[in-house]
């Protein structure tokens, strides 16, 4: 009995040492060098054959139900819209005057705003177009056919048991900082393609980014050492941003605070100013959105001076969803997701350094930088604030609206007879 | 929530209920299955919209304060395009919700705030005064008022009906 005993905790050492050996030679040692063994590039390819396989048997089980049901699945809006100007719609050839006629255009927009809007939806995960085999991301789980179930099942147990404890072993052994955000990403099957490497942020420069959660910092620490600005929050991130203070020189703010906002710029100057302190990394979204597109850039940083490193990230969301909805998710909840999807595949883009013009203010600058960001990610471009995700909209924007609809109905600076329609 | 009614009575289908539904969870930040007022002021580009809170209050029946999934899409169903199949059903049956003159009853309602079927000139105003915001003075806006009853009002009553509303 004892010696059945030895010899089967000797076969249990027996596995965790080949466990630990293989866990080194994988994964530590090609980190600390920065190399890459093309084991994830391997595994992304086979994950795209099966997902492209998953689709097709969507589809061909849909057709056996009705093609109708897909054609709605698909498409990418709820609604359709007519994009038209307040000047086409009311104005036509009645201009100068009001028409009783005149409120049906904002009633339009105002329920086309209700059934879906362009802000609060950059607030929440994107919706795909195809499943990508993730419970959260399909919204209709119909039963299409068994062999994609069996696909689905034999997933979860990979995903579940497989993959998420390595992570986490790998997770609970970080030390170095650039070592540890190398093997942050690996161990979230991060496949990150860097492009245009030479334009990489120097010293004394301020990098921006679009923002889709804080994996971005980890992603973009991992091939550079930057100096962070952000929010500071409670809870387990928290704990994290308090230890990373230790090591380097970092600024830490509290959105709501006014006076903090100076506080941060002047600490801003102050450093980009000293030429031999690492780069600034600013995020000037100001949260998180869900990479679809971009919206407001906040003029603060790019009032500073300075050379500004834009850089566009951009996830593949076939493979798992990197957005982080701080107002849904908690952190943990977050890295629980992230840690059972499939990978986490993204492209880096570096792009040339700007500098803002002499006659140019700084909102202008700040929109100039982020056209440049959307075109190079694919993002569309929007004008609104990712405040609004916890505040309400200013009213002089409703009263923006209001004077559009004045210059119409009005001309010459009265209300006349305009032409009779 | 019975899917068939739906279809056959709003000619909604059950994929445009489905999304309808996700839209409405994530609307409803209290998660207690109905919208408040706070809930579609949330929404910026509504927010903006100078007739914002006229259409809010049309989502919400007579004197309630919040509005099940029910009424938030039998509101929503109005501005539904017209489809072709739909023109040749039976002339009996109950007029869809998309129709014209449905449409327009809406947008009267818009203006016809204590739903005595007439526009007056009050109400008229005041709708005015909620587009044009604070760019136009009161005698300008009294002058405009005036005009469009003139113009519209066919019976004397110096208040618009729905019929000649309609024209």
């Amino acid at each position: 009995m004892e010696e059945n005993r030895g010899g089967h905790g000797l076969a249990e050492g027996n596995i965790l040492s080949t466990w630990m050996i293989l866990f080194v030679v994988l994964v530590l040692l090609p980190s600390m060098f920065r190399v890459s063994l093309g084991i994830s590039h391997f595994y992304v390819k086979i994950i795209i054959k099966m997902l492209e396989w998953a689709t097709l048997q969507i589809e061909e089980g849909v057709k056996k139900q009705k093609a109708l049901a897909l054609e709605n699945l698909i498409s990418t809006g709820i609604i359709q819209r007519e994009e038209t100007s307040m000047e086409q719609e009311i104005a036509g050839q009645c201009r100068g005057r009001f028409n009783l006629a005149d409120v049906m255009y904002f009633s339009k927009k105002g329920c086309e705003a209700v059934a879906e809007d362009e802000v609060t939806q950059r607030f929440s995960s994107e919706e795909l177009v195809s499943w990508n085999l993730l419970s959260r991301t399909n919204a209709n789980l119909h039963h299409v056919s068994w062999q994609l179930t069996v696909v689905w099942v034999i997933g979860i147990l990979i995903r579940y048991c497989l993959l998420m404890p390595f992570r986490v072993k790998c997770w609970l052994s970080n030390q170095v900082q650039m070592i540890c955000a190398t093997l942050g990403v690996r161990c979230l099957s991060g496949l990150v393609h860097f492009h245009n490497r030479e334009n990489r942020p120097q010293e004394g420069g301020i990098c921006v980014a679009n923002h889709t959660s804080p994996l971005d910092v980890l992603i973009l620490a991992s091939d550079g050492c930057y100096s962070l600005v952000g929010q500071a929050h409670g809870g387990i991130l928290g704990l994290i941003q308090k230890s990373w203070m230790q090591t380097t020189q970092h600024v830490l703010f509290e959105r709501s605070e006014m006076k903090d906002r100076h506080l941060v710029r002047k600490k801003i100057s102050e450093h980009i100013a000293d030429k031999a302190k690492l780069p600034i990394l600013i995020f000037p979204e100001g949260t998180c959105i869900n990479n679809t597109s971009v919206m407001m850039f906040k003029k603060g940083s790019f009032e500073v001076g300075g050379t500004i490193h834009p850089v566009a990230i951009k996830y593949d969301p076939r493979f798992g969803d990197a957005f982080w909805n701080s107002t849904k998710y908690s952190m943990m909840t977050y890295i629980f997701n992230v840690m059972t999807s499939w990978a986490i595949v993204c492209n880096v883009w570096y792009l040339p350094p700007m500098v803002k013009e002499e006659e140019e203010d700084a909102v202008h600058f700040a929109n100039r930088v982020k056209a440049v960001i959307a075109v190079r990610g694919g993002m569309s471009v929007l004008p609104w604030d990712g405040g609004l995700k916890r505040n309400k909209v200013k009213e002089s924007f409703k009263e923006e609206q209001q004077k559009r609809y004045c210059q119409i109905i009005i001309e010459n600076g009265s209300v006349g007879n305009g032409n009779v329609c | 929530m019975n899917a068939e009614w739906h279809l056959k009575h709003k000619g909604v289908s059950h994929s445009q209920i489905t999304r309808l539904y996700s839209r409405f969870t994530s609307l409803d930040k209290g998660e207690n299955g109905t919208l408040s007022r706070e809930d579609f002021q949330r929404i910026p580009e509504l927010a903006i919209n100078p007739l914002g809170d006229r259409i809010i209050n049309a989502f919400f029946p007579e004197g309630e304060d919040q509005v099940n999934f029910r009424g938030f899409m039998r509101t929503l169903a109005h501005f539904r395009p017209i489809e072709d199949n739909e023109k040749s059903k039976d002339q009996n049956g109950p007029e869809p919700l998309n129709s014209r003159s449905n449409k327009l009853h809406f947008a009267f309602r818009l203006y016809d705030l204590d739903k005595d079927d007439k526009i007056s000139r009050d109400e008229l105003l005041q709708v005015l005064r909620m587009m044009v915001g604070v760019n136009i003075s009161d005698e300008q806006l009294g002058s405009i008022a005036d005009r469009t009853i003139q113009e519209a009002d066919q019976d004397g009553d110096s208040a618009i009906s729905f019929a000649e509303f309609v024209k």
